[in-house]
């Protein structure tokens, strides 16, 4: 059961997450990351990294998320490996207070 | 001052800079990582004193959870790097010393873990029946220090003490039926001596609530997954004080937040729901340990929670009751050993360390476990050695800019002692173990004893000879 980064993650990419990888598996493009399923091992330890907890485990996913399992498995394999913190996006404070973090 | 020398300035091709890592773990091996991505020509020299790497992931990892080894993926590709050398069977402290390694190399990184335990720090602590999750993990994953132990377990009632995941895995171990065991890479002495298991209840004891366990949601969950298992937990346990419910309130404590709720679905289970039972006991700790020639039983005391929100701890209420025990298991944590020539904390169990440097003079670091305490999970310790490696390289104007010679003295200083194994051996010893498993039905059998994994490494290598 793979984890997932869902749509709370763009306007922020704080990337955080990837430090926290043991295997690499997280992939971004400009706007966010996104788990490859396939090499994701389930430790879990990408969900407390991020700052306004945009990674759920697939059995935690709400309702109006669901649709983030598939498009990580589709995108992620396509982009880049991102294992190296990066700088967030400039709304990313913004948005994370939006969020209420 | 380190400037230039005939060789090239420090981290040059023509004077690479040469780090010892010493331990063969996740965090060793994102210290190594880390130190190949930076821009500077390093050559790496990782000494472990096992024969085969990856410390807790090939020694700690349950059987149970076989994706949770795939980072030695990882690490084997990190292996194969040009600039790196595993010499295993190695032990700093005793077959070369710090200050050696201090000569041969321009930095020492340190990760190498937690192998004790801590102490409950009670009379009759080491009755036979008396045991640490660490020789039980040990045990049924196969460490050689450990292959030795023997756990009865023909009681029908083990003891946890502690709320941590070891203590989740050793409940989990204990639980699961031979033929779940059966085709995952468990010890085979320690499947043969669970098939004769006669526990039934398990009681894992924590000194305070629910809502300051530490155990990871997921493995928590795990536990009321599995077949033929009732998890069990009193609704007086639940009933949390103001401070604990401001905990659970915070946005970013929702792994505790998880963990009670958890709970709180297991509040309507019942004892007679299944023949094995894991019973959750909060706001008790043990007081003491009594026993003829082994371990009978432990007398318990009832905990208060004081204190503010995040910083409450347990204060013994007075009221204590005696529990009959035989087996009991301690998982209250791992502690660091030491070793001459570093300071140690030995509050914390760890090297004394500021960002991963350690002492005032540079050129000894620390990474993982030894240098933060035993939390964390595997990914924890890549941010970790990461931070330590930058703490390293901001250093470089400061180290002895003069090339040194790395692995081949040590090679040179090792010669006619012990035996060094090479990655090359533990590839070696890496088919055996999956050969062996194969006949078993098991993804590998693990050698258990450092003799046979040297025997094999010595061994002459069958070469085909193609003309």
């Amino acid at each position: 059961m793979p984890h997932i980064v869902t749509d709370k993650c763009q306007r922020c990419r704080f990337t955080d997450c990837v430090t926290t990888c043991p295997v690499a598996c997280f992939h971004g493009d400009a706007q966010m990351l996104y788990i490859d399923n396939v090499q994701c091992v389930d430790c879990g330890a990408c969900v407390p990294a991020c700052p306004v907890h945009a990674i759920y485990e697939q059995s935690e996913l709400p309702p109006d998320k669901l649709e983030w399992l598939a498009i990580n498995a589709q995108r992620a394999p396509a982009l880049p490996i991102i294992e190296d913190k990066q700088v967030p996006l400039p709304t990313a404070e913004a948005r994370k207070r939006e969020l209420g973090y | 001052m380190s400037s230039g020398t005939d060789a090239g300035s420090l981290g040059s091709a023509g004077n690479p800079l040469r780090v010892a890592i010493v331990g063969s773990g996740p965090s060793g091996f994102y210290a190594a990582e880390a130190l190949f991505k930076s821009p500077v020509t390093v050559r790496v020299d990782m000494i472990e004193r096992l024969p085969v790497p990856f410390g807790l992931v090939r020694h700690g990892v349950a059987p149970d959870h076989p994706r949770l080894k795939q980072p030695v993926l990882v690490y084997d590709k990190i292996a194969r790097s040009p600039g790196f050398t595993f010499l295993g069977n190695v032990t700093v402290g005793r077959d070369i010393s710090v200050p050696q390694l201090q000569a041969t190399h321009h930095a020492v990184i340190f990760a190498c873990g937690a192998e004790s335990d801590r102490r409950l720090g009670l009379p009759n602590e080491d009755l036979p029946g008396s045991h640490t999750a660490t020789e039980f993990v040990g045990w049924y994953n196969a460490h050689p220090d450990y292959r030795e132990r023997s756990f009865d377990l023909g009681a029908e009632a083990a003891v946890i003490i502690g709320q941590g995941n070891v203590a989740v895995d050793v409940a989990r171990i204990l639980c699961k039926s031979v033929d779940e065991l059966r085709t995952t890479d468990i010890a085979e002495h320690a499947l043969n001596a669970l098939a004769a298991s006669r526990i039934r209840d398990i009681h894992i004891i924590g000194r305070r609530g629910p809502a300051q366990a530490s155990f990871t949601f997921k493995e928590l969950r795990e536990l009321g997954e599995l077949p033929g298992c009732v998890t069990l937990v009193s609704r007086s346990d639940l009933d949390l004080q103001p401070a604990c419910v401001a905990e659970l309130d915070d946005r970013n404590n929702f792994n505790a937040a998880k963990n009670v709720e958890i709970l709180r679905s297991w509040a309507t289970h019942s004892a007679t729901m299944a023949d094995k039972r894991i019973w959750f006991h909060f706001q008790q700790s043990p007081v003491a340990m009594a026993g003829t020639g082994r371990l009978e039983r432990i007398t318990l005391e009832r905990n208060c929670l004081t204190g503010p929100p995040f910083g409450q701890s347990a204060k013994g209420t007075g009221a204590t009751f005696d529990l009959g025990c035989g087996l009991l298991f301690r998982s209250i944590g791992y502690r660091g050993l030491p070793l001459p020539g570093v300071p140690f904390d030995s509050l914390k169990g760890v090297f004394s360390n500021t960002a991963g440097r350690i002492g005032d003079k540079p050129g000894l670091y620390a990474a993982g476990w030894i240098k933060r305490g035993p939390s964390g999970i595997i990914g924890t310790n890549r941010a970790d050695a990461v931070a330590t490696v930058q703490s390293l390289l901001a250093d470089l104007p400061l180290l002895d800019a003069r090339p040194k010679p790395g692995a081949e003295s040590l090679h040179a200083a090792l010669a006619g002692g012990s035996q060094v194994l090479a990655y090359d051996d533990w590839r070696r010893i890496d088919a055996e173990e999956q050969r062996l498993g194969l006949v078993l039905g098991k993804p590998r059998e693990k050698m258990t004893r450092v003799r046979d994994m040297l025997a094999l490494a010595g061994s002459k290598q069958e070469s085909c000879h193609d003309g």
